[in-house]
């Protein structure tokens, strides 16, 4: 009995579905209605919405932002899109990823790449265009059009790959800095030197009167080794100039060239010297075990008086003491790395750049406003901490809250300062996420040969 | 036509926001969400399978084999062999799998210096670790078998095991942690050092001891499940074997040599054997550590550097290649030993 009634009821589910499959299938299903994208005829704009008339209405659409940046850094990011959103309709989805770096290239394997992806080395960018063709989109007439607009050349360069310009600038950081305590050099009626012999002779200067004057840290867990590359970088830029620089970057001369091994030598006699390190921390070696995050910190005991690291350092102040103040009057400041003479002012400096995977409308538009001033200035107070830096000169100077962000900005946006990118990051990865970091930490923690540390890295060259 | 088109229509205009509430979830709600439903799915899946095969008495043998094999051997299909396949065939090419080239990643791996390191630091993990830890666990367990604190002591020595690799990590770094004379040490046992009137020590910095430092914290970690297994074997010695020896005359050494060892040699080699994979394998302790500077890298962690950091597919996958031709022998000879010890039960 069971059974029957069973088998009654299936057929009438199975008979009821047909019919309604049936019914359904006389009749097309609705239509999906987007708004069109770029249909700006007579809309009327949301108040305050005039600059934002030109990437037209964008309701409904979505763009997919991948990144490196992870909370709570992601938060101003995410903040300083709202006027974008309110304004064109569009909706930024943004996705922040400890793994961006090795996660990035499988994605766009794996035929899943993100809309929009900011990507902190233009090595990474390369690697990208090179190994999928056609996974970047070349950079739209808008985004362009602003890059010629607002940025220096040479930014232009760093997004181009053979010849095809493919990534517009985001952020900027300026690593050409030397951290000390305005007090304590005023105490001690030091001069901020003006060019590297003055830096030396201050360094003699500070040992003569018993104290160590450099600090330096370059342990960053799997990373280490990064921040002694930049010091390379530094010290290259004046020794050798920015022409043998860009050489050396793209390997036109050998990463055991003499004019690298020069190079490395000057940085020796700063990081090699006994009576100069480690502030703090110990002897030579003990650079290598230092965390870079905390290497600064002996500035603020009067143990240690100079510090070479980034602009980005500023944030790291307030873990040693949520009083320290940063700015020219006040505990610790930077000034500027000086070059071999007063009229070389080489500047080192990183950034990320935006590229994109798709060349839906809403894409276009969201990339070119990451160019804009607009975005820039909306960006900056964001920041009421300081921590953010754009080489955008049509940004407002007046809206950094930190000191020490002004100065890179105004660094940035000198004409007469030349600015190359961290040499780290436009090398291969084999080089410059890998062996030269190693290779950079052997040097100080197992006192290899300068020649063979060289001709170890010129070795692994791709 | 215009039916089945409509119909075509009907289905993708349905399965859109089915497929975009599968495949993109927004929020940690929603990803839990997914699980539970992913695991529903395949509850019912699995289910419907075994019911099936349950029902249908009549049905053939090599369906019901297929039914109860078939999903386990699609998943090590899917999940193990393609992979491992994928794997050695990548490790012929170059950095991004556009290039073919033969055995240069192997002769890159066993001929630089630097990967000799590696391979020198493997051995030295593999030969040690097994055998101290064994050593370790073997001598603990005799001692503290049967006196008053056994509780006590053998779960001291077990804690450990439950404290992940990246933990134990972390907790040695804190060990050997380096200050400069003078200065108030963080680290225990440069603090030791300091007041035993020596130097405090780069524990991870000065090769080659530094090797050593870390393999003491896999040994750390592992003698406590050595110490558990073999505490286990030595209880089921049976008790006329103990007593005859004992009449004749058998105590401590030579009791522990002649009797006690040869008794439970067949979980002696399951715990070595274990040991030796588990290390062969070794990556956090390493990559959390010294993240393979100072010459302490090993194959797994150079592995994952040169895959994800260099950025050199082909090379790392050779280094999977190699590790993978280690383990084999060990899981070989750990099948064979335990086939051995099933005869002679």
């Amino acid at each position: 009995m069971r059974t029957t009634r069973n088998r009654g009821l299936t057929a009438v589910a199975a008979g009821g579905f047909a019919l309604a499959l049936t019914l359904a299938a006389c009749t097309p299903p609705p239509e999906d209605s987007p708004a069109g994208p770029g249909d700006d005829g007579d809309r009327d704009l949301a108040e305050g919405c005039e600059a934002f008339e030109q990437y037209g209405d964008l309701s409904g659409t979505s763009v997919s932002v991948y990144t490196s940046i992870t909370a709570p850094e992601d938060q101003p990011h995410i903040d300083s899109y709202t006027e974008f959103e309110r304004c064109t309709g569009a909706d930024i989805v943004y996705d922040g990823s400890r793994e961006f770096e090795a996660q990035l290239p499988v994605r766009v394997q794996a035929g899943n790449p993100p809309d929009i992806a900011y990507i902190p080395q233009p090595g990474l960018l390369q690697t990208i265009v090179r190994d999928f063709p056609d996974a970047v989109v070349p950079v739209g007439d808008l985004a362009e059009s602003n890059v010629d607009e607002y940025y220096d050349p040479s930014w232009k360069e760093y997004g181009t790959v053979d010849g095809t310009y493919y990534a517009t600038p985001l952020g900027a950081n300026v690593k050409s800095f030397v951290w000390y305590s305005p007090d304590a050099f005023a105490d001690a009626g030091y001069e901020i030197p003006e060019t590297w012999d003055e830096l030396l002779a201050l360094s003699d200067q500070i040992v003569d009167d018993g104290g160590t004057p450099w600090c330096v840290g370059i342990e960053s867990g799997d990373a280490t080794g990064w921040p002694a590359t930049d010091w390379l970088e530094d010290v290259m830029l004046r020794t050798a100039g920015p022409e043998v620089y860009d050489q050396w970057v793209d390997h036109e001369i050998p990463f055991n060239d003499p004019a690298v091994a020069e190079a490395l030598a000057a940085v020796g006699e700063i990081l090699k010297n006994e009576d100069y390190v480690n502030a703090g921390f110990g002897d030579v070696r003990s650079i290598a075990s230092t965390p870079f995050t905390d290497a600064g910190f002996p500035i603020l005991d009067g143990e240690c008086w100079m510090h070479r690291q980034a602009s980005f350092y500023a944030a790291n102040w307030e873990s040693a003491d949520p009083d320290v103040q940063v700015g020219e009057n006040g505990d610790v400041f930077a000034f500027y790395l000086p070059g071999a003479t007063t009229d070389e002012s080489p500047l080192l400096g990183g950034g990320e750049f935006v590229a994109a995977f798709d060349e839906r409308p809403e894409v276009q538009a969201f990339q070119a406003f990451l160019t804009s001033p607009e975005w820039v200035n909306a960006k900056i107070p964001e920041h009421p901490d300081g921590g953010w830096v754009s080489a955008n000169r049509g940004q407002d100077m007046e809206l950094y809250a930190s000191p020490i962000d002004r100065l890179s900005a105004e660094l940035l946006a000198d004409d007469d300062a030349v600015f190359r990118f961290d040499a780290s990051d436009l090398m291969p990865g084999e080089v410059g996420s890998n062996s030269f970091w190693t290779e950079m930490v052997n040097w100080i923690a197992n006192d290899k040969p300068d020649q063979d540390v060289l001709d170890d890295i010129e070795a692994s060259w791709p | 036509m215009e039916f089945l088109d409509n119909t075509r229509a009907w289905l993708a205009y349905l399965w859109a926001p089915v497929s975009t509430w599968l495949l993109r979830p927004d929020g940690a709600g929603h990803k839990f969400l997914l699980m539970a439903v992913a695991i529903i799915l395949f509850v019912v899946v699995m289910g419907l399978i075994l019911l099936m095969v349950d029902r249908g008495r009549r049905l053939p043998t090599w369906v019901v084999t297929l039914a109860f094999v078939g999903p386990a051997v699609a998943f090590l299909g899917f999940g193990l062999v393609y992979p491992a396949v994928r794997t050695i065939y990548a490790s012929f090419f170059n950095r991004n799998g556009q290039e073919f080239i033969g055995l240069d990643n192997y002769v890159r791996a066993f001929t630089q210096s630097e990967f000799q390191i590696v391979l020198r630091n493997t051995a030295l993990w593999v030969i040690l670790v097994p055998l101290v830890a064994t050593l370790i666990g073997l001598v603990y367990a005799v001692v503290v078998d049967r006196t008053r604190f056994e509780r006590v002591a053998k779960t001291l020595v077990f804690l450990p095991m439950s404290i992940s690799m990246v933990g134990a990590g972390i907790i040695w770094r804190f060990m050997y942690e380096f200050r400069q004379e003078g200065a108030t040490q963080t680290g225990l046992l440069n603090q030791v050092l300091v007041w035993l009137g020596l130097q405090p020590k780069q524990f991870l910095m000065d090769t080659p001891e530094n090797t050593f430092f870390l393999i003491a914290v896999m040994v750390w970690i592992q003698a406590g499940f050595a110490m558990t297994i073999l505490a286990a074997a030595i209880r089921a010695i049976p008790d006329d074997i103990v007593e005859a020896a004992r009449l004749d005359g058998l105590t401590g050494i030579r009791m522990f040599r002649y009797i006690t060892v040869p008794s439970i040699r067949p979980a002696l080699v399951v715990v070595l054997t274990t040991i030796a994979m588990a290390t062969l394998k070794v990556f956090d302790i390493v990559r959390t550590m010294t993240a393979g500077n100072y010459q302490t890298s090993v194959v797994a962690n150079e592995f994952y550097t040169q895959s994800f950091r260099a950025r050199d597919a082909g090379f790392g996958a050779s280094l999977a290649v190699i590790l993978f031709i280690l383990v084999i022998p060990i899981v070989i000879y750990n099948v064979r030993q335990m086939r051995l010890a099933e005869e002679i039960r």
